[in-house]
């Protein structure tokens, strides 16, 4: 089969699951998760074959993959849409396959499949557990299979879909179809236990702030359209369109075409990777279950922004001369930066273990975006990958680390622990030693540790980047988050895994079932082994053993290829420190806090997450709340105009009620009235008059008439 | 004024005189007593018109039968011997009128019509209009069907009489 | 024959008016009949009076024969049923017949 078809295959089978799941096989939960899972693996197999072949074609980047279809005709050309295979979709699709089908076979172990069903479960509620008797008779509580299993599993099928839509796509739109498609099931997803109302806030959240992103990415896309007459990645990448665009200049702060455009596409990336000013939902978005969080949050949807920065480079590129970065590029690298330090400051005070992989999300996406913004592509695209294995990683590990203190607390019987808080946690590399070490590698990873973790190797590039290009502000900015990254993921690790329980339910965990615990492995492989496919050709003693595969493969999607950086120590050496050094640092702060009330830094300012969700809940959610409800439902709607129509139908009756009044029940129904009672009234007064049962009376009568009828005929006709 | 004028005349004071008697009179032996007696002025005008086999047929069917009867009938439906009261009904002023009326609107319309005054013409002689009447009645080209039929009313209303007669006394 | 045709119909015109007027005024219910057969006589009369100031067809006279058996036929039926009535309801006033009432 030609790479192409099976390209235009690989989003379908997710797509059918969801169809199939929703439809027919909903009721049964085995039938339900085969399925999903069978099309998962069906993306992954396509994805897996479509990646190595184009991992087997010379100067890939001119070679790629392509193939599209006219869809709507628009004056005398066609809009087209199509699939496209690049060296960047390549790998993104790797990645996206990889951490996809983990992700669905993690969550048959999450959502408890095999587990009897709960004793107070409700569809719409996390399950509570089930009291089940054991060969002795004694009752446990065990864990109980979640009510609306089959759901999830059509609802993360429709997301797999979208993402890869969203990267075989070759043209702007349907990428932003995929993208729109990623924001309703995140919406779905988040508020996959509907009967909680903080899930379904954070649902509605989730979906309003990417919202925001997202009408300036389809100002973006109209303005692309408008400017060039196409959507299509490759016609727009042209050397002739691109000059073109560069060299417009539009009357919004003077930047360029191209620059207006990638800033506005860029927006859609900020709102929808969470970045700062529209970082608001993501941690919010843990109220979803926590394969959701992978999905969203590492494999999929943020990274599905990033993607289409990166994929919008050239664009952003476009009149950059090499010399000073452009307006575009420098707001894009001030935001990257900024955020990554803004989060990872945040994380450092958080207690829930998710809440911290969160923020550690924002920040490491800031790493990104701050790397494109400067320019360096392939270390951007590096992390991206390295990132999404390792996060998909830890967030499937905390998954399992909540479900084994789960456990623990079912067993003890004791609600009031709550088993998401790290302060609750310790100890459990005893209990959990596979979620533990694997947990521990992903941590790692994201920390930046030396040479064996892919992490390591995919920052490093950012920092050397910076410093290189001489970009100051950012270098400092990313050495101080990563630092700060190293720290609070060593405190995670830390309070949950090392030292004694803190509590009892700590004491009762269990590892989890292999169906969670062999994704975490797998994961695992890759947050470890795929750095080493990007080991810069200068590096001391390592440097040209391997290849710099990515830098060769995944830089050939530009036009030119990316310049190869010269070594400096420099960067090293403050990756090193600042990697190894957090982590200590993290450790030994950490070692011994017993408790919250330990933990010095639980700041504030940074618990409150600086206070945002406040700050925009004053600034706009309660300005719009008070415009639906009071100026437009009750001023404009109900008084105006259901007045006006209340009145209206008012006067109608009116007319009608005075009709039937005045004129209806008098003059017709009394002339009705009139004939008939007329009639009998005469009839009445009649009858003794005319009949009155004498003969005589009768003859008297009809001879009379019979005088009168012969004198008409007589003086009429005679 | 010829004789046949004069008896015409005479003829004609009985006949109405009888018959007011007959509508005015109380006692109802006597308007059935005074009906005899225009019938029988009636027969002496047929014998005028020289119909003289009606002449005779008036006496014997209508005096002879229709009378007795009619003074059968009286005495039957008599509760007591005496005549109570008055024999005229609420209604006699508007009979009256109408009576009047009649009797003028047919002269009035009779009037008019020219062969009002006419003369009788002679008889045809050699015929006989007795002969002629009997041939008549029997002639299946002249009037034996309703000559026929009449017997059969005659039948029939000697039937229907018995019976409504006899019918109540159970 | 001298009488004038006119003074045959003026009587018969008066006989059945005085008919009328027995038939239309009379209380009782025999009495009413009396006047019936006043009537039939002045038709009666009529009839004889046309044959004779006619044409000469003998229908006028056989129309009377006709009248008569009609005549007693009906006297014969009518005080029939007077009799039957006086049975049933020990009156024969016209007026006391008057079950048709409204």
């Amino acid at each position: 089969m030609s790479s192409e078809s099976i390209i235009w295959l690989i989003p379908l089978p997710p797509l059918l699951a969801f169809f199939l799941i929703v439809l027919f096989t909903n009721k049964s939960k085995a039938l339900s998760h085969s399925v999903a899972i069978g099309a998962a693996a069906l993306s992954w197999l396509g994805g897996m074959v479509v990646f190595f072949r184009a991992v087997g074609v010379e100067h890939f980047g001119k070679e790629v993959f392509h193939s599209s279809i006219n869809w709507i005709p628009t004056g005398d050309t066609w809009l087209k849409i199509g699939v496209l295979i690049d060296p960047l979709s390549a790998v993104t699709l790797f990645f996206v396959a990889w951490t996809v089908l983990m992700i669905f076979i993690y969550s048959v172990g999450y959502h408890n499949f095999g587990q009897p069903k709960g004793d107070h479960d409700q569809p719409g509620l996390p399950p509570h557990g089930a009291t089940s008797e054991d060969e002795h008779g004694h009752k446990h509580t065990v864990p109980s299979i979640e009510p609306m299993y089959s759901r999830f599993f059509a609802f993360i099928g429709l997301f797999a879909f979208g993402m890869y839509t969203l990267v075989v796509s070759d043209n702007l739109l349907t990428l932003f179809v995929g993208w729109e498609i990623m924001g309703l099931c995140s919406y779905l997803l988040i508020g996959f236990w509907y009967g909680k109302p903080s899930a379904r806030n954070a649902a509605i959240k989730a979906f309003m702030t990417t919202r925001i992103g997202d009408v300036f990415m389809l100002l973006g896309i109209s303005f692309l359209y408008s400017a060039t007459g196409t959507l299509s990645f490759q016609e727009i990448f042209t050397e002739h369109t691109l000059s073109v665009l560069a060299s417009t200049v539009t009357p919004i702060f003077g930047l360029s075409a191209a620059g207006l455009i990638g800033l506005l596409l860029f927006i859609g990336t900020v709102g929808k990777s969470a970045q700062w000013p529209l970082h608001v939902w993501l941690p919010d978005a843990m109220e979803g279950p926590t394969p959701v969080s992978a999905m969203i949050h590492a494999a999929t949807m943020v990274s599905a922004g990033v993607y289409a920065a990166i994929r919008m480079f050239p664009l952003i590129t476009a009149d950059f001369t090499g010399h000073g970065l452009t307006t575009t590029m420098s707001i894009i690298a001030f935001t990257g930066a900024f955020t990554a330090l803004f989060a990872a400051t945040i994380a450092v005070a958080q207690n829930d273990i998710k809440r911290v992989l969160a923020y550690s999300t924002i920040s490491q996406l800031g790493f990104m975006i701050a790397a494109l913004g400067i320019g360096a592509y392939v270390a951007a695209i590096f992390h991206l990958i390295t990132h999404a294995f390792f996060k998909a990683l830890l967030f499937l590990g905390s998954g399992s680390v909540i479900h084994g203190m789960e456990h623990g607390v079912l067993h003890t019987g004791d609600h009031s622990v709550d088993a998401q808080d790290m302060f609750n946690m310790g100890g459990l590399r005893k209990k959990m030693p596979i979620t533990f070490w694997t947990f521990l590698i992903g941590g790692f990873a994201l920390s930046g540790f030396p040479i064996l973790t892919a992490g390591f190797w995919s920052k490093d590039e950012i920092l050397a980047d910076a410093f290189a290009n001489g970009h100051m502000a950012v270098f400092i900015t990313l050495a101080v988050a990563a630092f700060l990254t190293a720290f609070y993921t060593m405190r995670q690790i830390t309070l949950t895994f090392l030292g004694e329980a803190r509590t009892k339910s700590a004491e009762h965990a269990q590892e989890t079932h292999w169906t969670m615990t062999m994704p975490l492995v797998i994961l695992s492989v890759f947050a470890i082994g795929f750095g080493w496919f990007g080991i810069p050709e200068e590096f001391p003693l390592l440097g040209g053993l391997i290849p710099n595969w990515l830098h060769e493969f995944v830089g050939g999607t530009l036009a030119e290829h990316p310049e190869v950086l010269e070594f400096n120590i420099f960067p090293l050496l403050t990756s090193l420190i600042v990697a190894l050094g957090g982590l200590l640092t993290g450790w030994l702060v950490y070692r011994n806090v017993k408790s919250a009330e330990d933990d010095k830094l639980q700041i504030k300012v940074l618990k409150n997450k600086y206070y945002f969700d406040e700050i925009y809940d004053f600034l706009f959610v309660k300005p719009a709340y008070w415009f639906s409800e009071t100026f437009a439902y009750k001023f404009l709607d109900q008084t105006i105009i259901d007045g006006f129509l209340n009145r209206v139908g008012g006067v109608a009756a009116g007319i009608g009620h005075s009709f039937r009044q005045y004129f209806d029940a008098p003059v017709v129904n009394g002339f009705g009235d009139l004939v008939g009672e007329g009639a009998k009234r005469i009839g009445k007064i009649m009858a003794p008059i005319i009949q009155r049962g004498r003969i005589q009376y009768y003859m008297l009568a009809s001879l009379v008439v019979a005088i009168i009828v012969a004198v008409l005929y007589y003086f009429l006709l005679v | 004024m010829t004789p046949d004028q004069i008896i015409f005349l005479l003829c004609a004071a009985l006949i109405v005189s009888s018959a007011l008697m007959v509508v005015t009179t109380r006692n109802l032996v006597h308007a059935a007593l005074w009906l005899v007696a225009a019938l029988f002025g009636v027969a002496i005008l047929y014998a005028l018109l020289q119909a003289g086999f009606l002449a005779l047929v008036q006496v014997v069917v209508y005096i002879g039968a229709i009378a007795i009867l009619f003074i059968f009938a009286v005495m039957l439906t008599r509760r007591e011997m005496r005549d109570k009261g008055p024999q005229i009904n609420q209604n006699w002023v508007i009979s009256a009128l109408l009576a009047l009326l009649s009797f003028g609107g047919l002269v009035y319309i009779l009037s008019s019509w020219d062969g009002f005054s006419k003369t009788a013409n002679a008889l045809p002689a050699g015929v006989d209009p007795l002969m002629v009447l009997g041939k008549a009645l029997v002639s299946p080209d002249a009037f034996v069907l309703p000559f026929e039929v009449a017997s059969i009313l005659l039948l029939a209303a000697l039937i229907g009489a018995v019976f409504i007669a006899t019918s109540s006394k159970e | 024959m001298s009488i004038p045709l006119s003074w045959y119909l003026i009587l018969s015109a008066a006989l059945f008016s005085i008919g009328l007027f027995g038939v239309l005024a009379r209380k009782n219910a025999v009495a009413i009949l009396l006047g019936i057969e006043l009537m039939l006589n002045a038709v009666n009369i009529n009839l004889v009076a046309f044959w004779r100031y006619g044409t000469g067809s003998i229908a006028g006279q056989v129309f009377a024969i006709i009248v008569f058996a009609v005549a007693a036929a009906e006297v014969a039926v009518g005080l029939a049923l007077i009799i039957s009535v006086y049975r049933r309801r020990s009156t024969v006033i016209a007026d006391d017949l008057d079950l048709l009432k409204w």
